[in-house]
């Protein structure tokens, strides 16, 4: 299996008002009546999914990918350009389904597996499936309006997944409801992508789209802004999201190739970063548990009132894996000169597992570098955790254990 | 259209499965569940008859039965409400489906055809329940009563036509679905169906003849309490009207889907 199985060519979707309802009748007729007003949620989207290919949408709350979704399952008709589809899609849209609260969690199930096309026999054959995935237990057979939201999220998200469809849309939705059910969930999305299904993934949980996705599309008002790696427009989007007035974005290449996002005011810079080991002595290669220092130099470039200094270290997917601040550690500077030198020594061990990781930091006035951003630098440093000398133990964790074992005599 | 039959025939258990548990869902809540569907109807004929029947009771020409009048009424309301539940459920058949449309892909046409096969059935439980009370006053079937499934699908049919295009309709003006609610009591009162044509004067005859509704009741009631043959003509000019309506509804509904869902 291989080809598109999802081509978007100049997709753009308008929401027409008229003065008069009845002039939007007569366009149904082919007449061309001047909508009073018209706004384009999305427009001149240009991409192609292969199969098996799992791509993240990520944008900002009005950027359009929830209609690009919809138009991609067909619940909306886009205004201009093409959506072309090969295969069955099945698509979780926000929470419920349509549900009807009166009917049992069975009844909605068969309703919804139905609305999905299914014949009876196939409806038949699903359904102690989708109860046992769904895990709900007793409530299956009851009213849908004694269920908990999670619990409808289960119900839903087992049915429309119950057959492996071509493409998976999700949108959304695995937010809500509790940790195991969304890890069993993931669990089932992964497999299906082995199994060659294409993902189209809305979130706002950078982890979710950097584990699960290998490609990102960002949005923004509409507009396509990227579609790259994940973890290059997940940078690029806390950027977008930290740009203030008078910020801006830069994207510089690094000579590992790597992309560093750099936004903010300036009016804080770091000016250099390094890690360090116990005898003073920049390191690169870290050995697990080793103790060392992270020393950050920051100067400010203009009369700072309040400076926060924060930094997280991110596994080789993005994934953060620890960071906090010096609002959190209750270290804030306040008045901050213009020109003034700032040193910051972190010290801690390393009680990562082996692998590469970079370091972020961000210099700002408050804990979120939503407020007053300085200066947000990606991939400010980049290292290696290896094993040297401890026993083999896999994950991105050092948590040196006891083990004691009582064998009975 | 021949794609929309072909999506119609796909999803006909769908649309089957949906009646029963349309059915299913007046029961769950309710103590005596869907057999409100046929007593509420019941009841208005009860209420007329105990308030009319004296006055117009000895009016009725050529029928001995002394309940005659109340046979009169509800063969009429049977018709009437077959075509009032159609056309309400109809109106905001789209509306009240918001989160349906906006959530799943399936073919849209199966939700009028939903609306239509459970009032159907209400339809057929409130006959039954007509024809009980009928053998309870002593008046039994007669030959002509085989019109009545003809009767049923006539009505059905300009009910679900008419209720389409304003069905649609409604989705972008949602006064529509209140106008007639207005309209529909009037047309209730200008349709004999309480009282007996030759109480209206003259000049009433013309709007009677223009009213569909007309032709549908007084054709259940010639069957049912005369035993006589509908007039033909006019309803074959029913079922043509209604069959413009539904090309022109289907029309309708097909134009305005893109739209549908960006104004919901």
């Amino acid at each position: 299996m291989s080809g598109a199985v999802l081509q978007i060519e100049n997709l753009g979707k308008a929401f027409r008002e008229y003065r008069m309802e009845w002039q939007r009748m007569l366009s149904w007729f082919g007449a061309r009546p001047n909508a009073a007003s018209e706004s384009w949620v999305l427009r001149g989207i240009d991409f192609q999914v292969d199969a098996g290919e799992s791509v993240g949408i990520v944008g900002q709350n009005g950027a359009g990918k929830s209609t690009l979704l919809k138009l991609v399952t067909g619940t909306l008709r886009p205004t201009e350009g093409t959506v072309r589809v090969a295969g069955r899609i099945a698509a979780i849209l926000e929470l419920g389904m349509g549900f009807n609260p009166d009917l049992t969690g069975r009844d909605n199930a068969r309703y919804t597996a139905g609305l999905m096309g299914m014949s009876p026999n196939q409806i038949d054959a699903i359904i102690p499936a989708v109860e046992e995935f769904a895990e709900v237990g007793e409530y299956f057979d009851q009213p849908l309006r004694t269920y908990s939201s999670g619990m409808q999220m289960r119900v839903a998200f087992s049915v429309v997944t119950a057959i492996r469809p071509e493409i998976l849309i999700i949108d959304e939705a695995l937010s809500v409801g509790d940790a195991y059910f969304s890890h069993k969930s993931m669990a089932r999305i992964r497999r299906f992508r082995e199994e060659g299904t294409t993902l189209l993934f809305v979130s706002h949980d950078p982890g979710a789209i950097q584990s699960l996705c290998d490609r990102a599309i960002l949005l923004d008002r509409g507009r396509m802004l990227m579609d790259g790696e994940p973890s290059q427009v997940m940078d690029y989007y806390n950027a977008l999201i930290a740009e203030r007035e008078n910020a801006t974005v830069e994207i510089h290449a690094l000579e590992s190739g790597a992309a560093q996002t750099v936004s903010g005011t300036r009016e804080a810079v770091v000016e250099s970063i390094g890690l360090f080991n116990t005898a003073g002595e920049p390191v690169e290669f870290v050995n697990v548990g080793e103790p060392v220092e992270l020393r950050v130099r920051a100067v400010a470039h203009g009369d700072i009132p309040r400076l926060v200094f924060g930094y997280m270290i991110k596994d080789r997917l993005g994934q953060p894996v620890f960071g906090t601040n010096t609002h959190y550690t209750r270290q804030v500077l306040a008045h901050v000169r213009s020109g003034q030198a700032v040193e910051y020594r972190i010290a801690f061990p390393m009680n990562f597992g082996p692998g590469s990781y970079s370091i972020s930091t961000a210099l700002c006035s408050t804990e979120t570098h939503l407020v007053d951003n300085y200066e947000w630098r990606d991939l400010a440093l980049v290292f290696t955790v290896a094993n040297q000398n401890r026993d083999s133990f896999v994950g991105s964790a050092w948590v040196p254990p006891r083990i004691e074992i009582n064998c009975a005599p | 259209m021949k794609i929309m039959l072909l999506a119609i025939w796909h999803y006909r258990h769908f649309i089957l499965t949906s009646i029963r548990n349309d059915l299913r869902t007046r029961f769950a809540r309710s103590k005596l569940g869907a057999t409100w569907m046929i007593v509420q109807p019941l009841a208005q004929g009860a209420i007329y008859a105990v308030v009319l029947a004296r006055v117009l009771g000895s009016k009725l020409p050529g029928i001995n039965n002394q309940y005659a009048y109340v046979i009169y009424l509800l063969a009429g309301l049977v018709g009437w409400t077959l075509f009032s539940e159609v056309i309400t459920r109809c109106l905001t058949i789209f509306v009240d489906n918001t989160s349906l449309l906006k959530k799943m892909v399936f073919p849209r046409i199966c939700l009028p055809l939903i609306v239509a096969g459970s009032c159907l059935l209400n339809n057929l439980f409130l006959l039954a329940a007509t024809l009980a009370i009928f053998a309870l006053v002593g008046h039994f079937p007669a030959w002509m009563w085989l019109w009545l499934p003809i009767l049923t699908v006539i009505t059905l049919m300009f009910g679900l036509a008419l209720g389409l295009i304003l069905g649609v309709l409604n989705v972008f003006v949602r006064d529509v679905a209140q106008v007639m609610n207005v309209v529909l009591q009037l047309w209730f009162w200008l349709t004999p169906i309480v009282y007996f044509i030759n109480i209206l004067p003259g000049q009433f005859a013309l709007v009677l003849r223009l009213n569909p509704m007309y032709a549908i009741c007084s054709s259940y009631q010639q069957v049912l309490l005369w035993g006589h043959l509908p007039h033909l003509r006019t309803l074959g000019a029913i079922v043509a009207v209604s069959l413009v309506l539904l090309a022109a509804g289907m029309f309708l509904f097909r134009r305005a889907s893109p739209d549908m869902v960006d104004v919901l």
